[in-house]
């Protein structure tokens, strides 16, 4: 997903002279074709988020589109006010990029754990959040993350994801478009971000169940896709979401605060992710996507659960 | 050097705040009167605007980063034709665009809507760091409080206007000496303020902030180190609720607002010193 970012972001920049990258003294090695074909499009903050985020968005309003680069929680929870006020409310634009999505860096610590940072974005008006599932994905929302008007936020695995996609086949990706991986009958597990591949795991152990589940990734959590999960509704009796994140206010919250406002029958909306914790776990990603139960079998077991077949 | 319309826009800046403030009961009159004759001379003589197009491109920039002072930018900002004198009156008021930390929505000449400390300065810096990208000449101001060099921010910003040569970049300090619980000193103490901002790389002037001539100077010489590759900060030295006896030097008219008696007082205090 990284690579993949860099290489749409070069290609964008060839052809938009405002574009201008701004790091915060992170990006060794992954940023440094950028450097070397726009050195004057680029700018290291240092380790400075709260004016890296403030001056950006004071470049933005002189009309550069900035793309903010760094990881885990440092171009979000650390300047969260710095992108509602000096941001979002003056509709600049700035595109935020965090590498390093969930337990990337899982053996850093809590610290590098980004798990709050989709529940933070959402809820600030005006901002746009994208969590591809893997490098096709990604290569699809760029369009409408770098080019569309105003603050967008774009959280992204390091790299070495499966791809879940043919390459190519998301062309013309609209911002706001879930994505249906396979159908199902019985319930829809809906992901946001690179959790996708438990997802498709989890629905393929309980084919032997006799239980038919469909997957749907959504590359853009804000704005949520409603015509897609309004169809679902009237389908399933039960939504699984899954994130590499906390259940709280993340893609879930956003799930349910759709599915409660409906009319008449709907379906139960069951919410798998962090629940409402921090890890205090050393492991690397797949571990600890194991220990919190977020992998295909932890998946599999839940949907059991929920669905009376444990 | 004639300082006469800056004297004279000082002292409606005045005028409109103590009006402005009071009928809205809103506070921080005093941070508005430390700021005002140096706000003046800005608006008077030194910025390069058109009030008839307030986007002009090749416009000075100007930002309060201390945006709790708004009604002293919208009552200069209104003396010097950007939108009606009339509408001040209108300050944090139900429905109006004029709220208390100064907004740039629907608002002309507001470059940018402050009132989180620490926050207008990088932006302002931003906006510098566009200009020498697009190598255009204009300058970008920035009015900054002393409690707000508390925010880290503010240093972050030092560092790296300075690492990217920003000699567009005109910092103003409105150092009054007194913060909202106390005075500076006895809060976070910053002297010596300018042996910091010289520390850091930037090119330093040290003014009176309510002498008008030597405002003037101080800002030419602010202009004149485009080129030098410093930054530059004007530190003003002010006093806080300045033009109002009973307001100077006081930590309490940071919060007040003058009504009665006291809006009389300071109305005519105010007016014994027409210029």
């Amino acid at each position: 997903m990284r690579d993949t970012f860099t290489r749409c972001l070069e290609a964008y920049a060839q052809t938009h002279p405002e574009l201008v990258l701004v790091t915060g003294d992170l990006g060794f090695g992954v940023l440094f074709p950028y450097m070397k074909k726009f050195p004057d499009r680029f700018i290291n903050a240092g380790i400075s988020e709260q004016a890296m985020m403030s001056m950006a968005a004071g470049m933005a309003l002189e009309g550069k589109t900035v793309v903010v680069y760094s990881i885990g929680n440092f171009p979000t929870l650390r300047c969260l006010e710095q992108i509602r006020n000096c941001c979002a409310y003056h509709e600049a634009n700035v595109k935020i990029v965090c590498v390093g999505a969930g337990f990337v860096y899982g053996t850093l610590g809590m610290t590098h754990h980004a798990t709050e940072d989709m529940s933070a974005l959402r809820i600030l008006p005006g901002v746009k959040v994208y969590a591809p599932a893997d490098g096709v994905e990604t290569e699809a929302v760029m369009g409408p993350f770098l080019s569309e008007p105003g603050v967008a936020y774009l959280r992204i695995g390091r790299g070495g994801e499966p791809h879940f996609h043919e390459d190519g086949s998301l062309a013309g990706y609209r911002c706001g478009q879930a994505l249906e991986q396979f159908p199902g009958t019985d319930a829809y597990i809906l992901t946001a971000g690179g959790i996708l591949g438990s997802a498709v795991e989890a629905a393929h152990l309980l084919e032997a169940d006799g239980l038919h589940i469909g997957v749907a990734s959504f590359p853009t959590v804000k704005p949520l896709d409603e015509a897609y999960l309004a169809a679902l509704c009237g389908r399933v009796p039960v939504l699984f979401t899954l994130e590499e994140h906390t259940i709280v206010g993340g893609f879930g919250g956003a799930v349910c605060e759709y599915v409660c406002g409906l009319t008449g029958p709907r379906p139960r909306v069951v919410r798998l992710g962090l629940n409402d914790t921090y890890c205090s776990i050393v492991g690397n990603q797949s571990y600890l996507e194991k220990h919190f139960g977020l992998d295909g079998e932890g998946v599999a077991r839940r949907v059991r659960q929920e669905l009376g077949r444990a | 050097m004639n300082c006469q319309k800056s004297l004279d826009l000082a002292y409606k800046i005045r005028l409109h705040a103590l009006e402005m403030t009071s009928r809205g009961g809103t506070s921080h009159i005093a941070s508005i009167f430390s700021m005002a004759d140096l706000v003046a001379v800005l608006y008077a003589d030194v910025l390069r605007y058109d009030p008839r197009n307030p986007r002009m491109p090749g416009r000075d920039r100007l930002l309060l980063s201390k945006g709790h002072a708004g009604a002293g930018i919208y009552a200069a900002l209104a003396e010097s034709g950007f939108f009606p004198v009339e509408e001040l009156l209108t300050h944090c008021q139900n429905g109006s665009r004029l709220s208390g930390h100064v907004s740039h929505k629907g608002v002309p000449g507001v470059e940018a809507s402050t009132g989180s400390l620490g926050q207008g300065l990088p932006m302002a810096m931003g906006m510098a760091m566009a200009a020498k990208l697009n190598h255009e000449d204009h300058r970008i101001y920035c009015i900054i409080g002393d409690g707000e060099c508390d925010e880290g921010a503010i240093w972050e910003s030092a560092l790296i206007a300075h690492q990217y040569k920003l000699d567009n970049f005109i910092v103003t300090i409105d150092f009054n000496k007194i913060q909202s619980l106390a005075p500076v000193e006895e809060t976070i103490a910053l002297e010596p303020l300018d042996e910091k901002w010289r520390a850091f790389g930037w090119h330093v002037i040290r003014v009176d902030g309510h002498d008008h001539e030597a405002l003037h100077r101080a800002y030419e010489e602010a202009r004149g180190a485009m080129g030098g590759g410093k930054p530059v900060v004007v530190i003003a030295d002010t006093v806080k609720g300045k033009g109002v006896s009973f307001m100077e030097h006081s930590v309490l008219w940071h919060y007040r607002t003058a009504r009665g008696e006291e809006y009389e007082a300071a109305l005519k205090e105010l007016e014994a010193g027409k210029p």
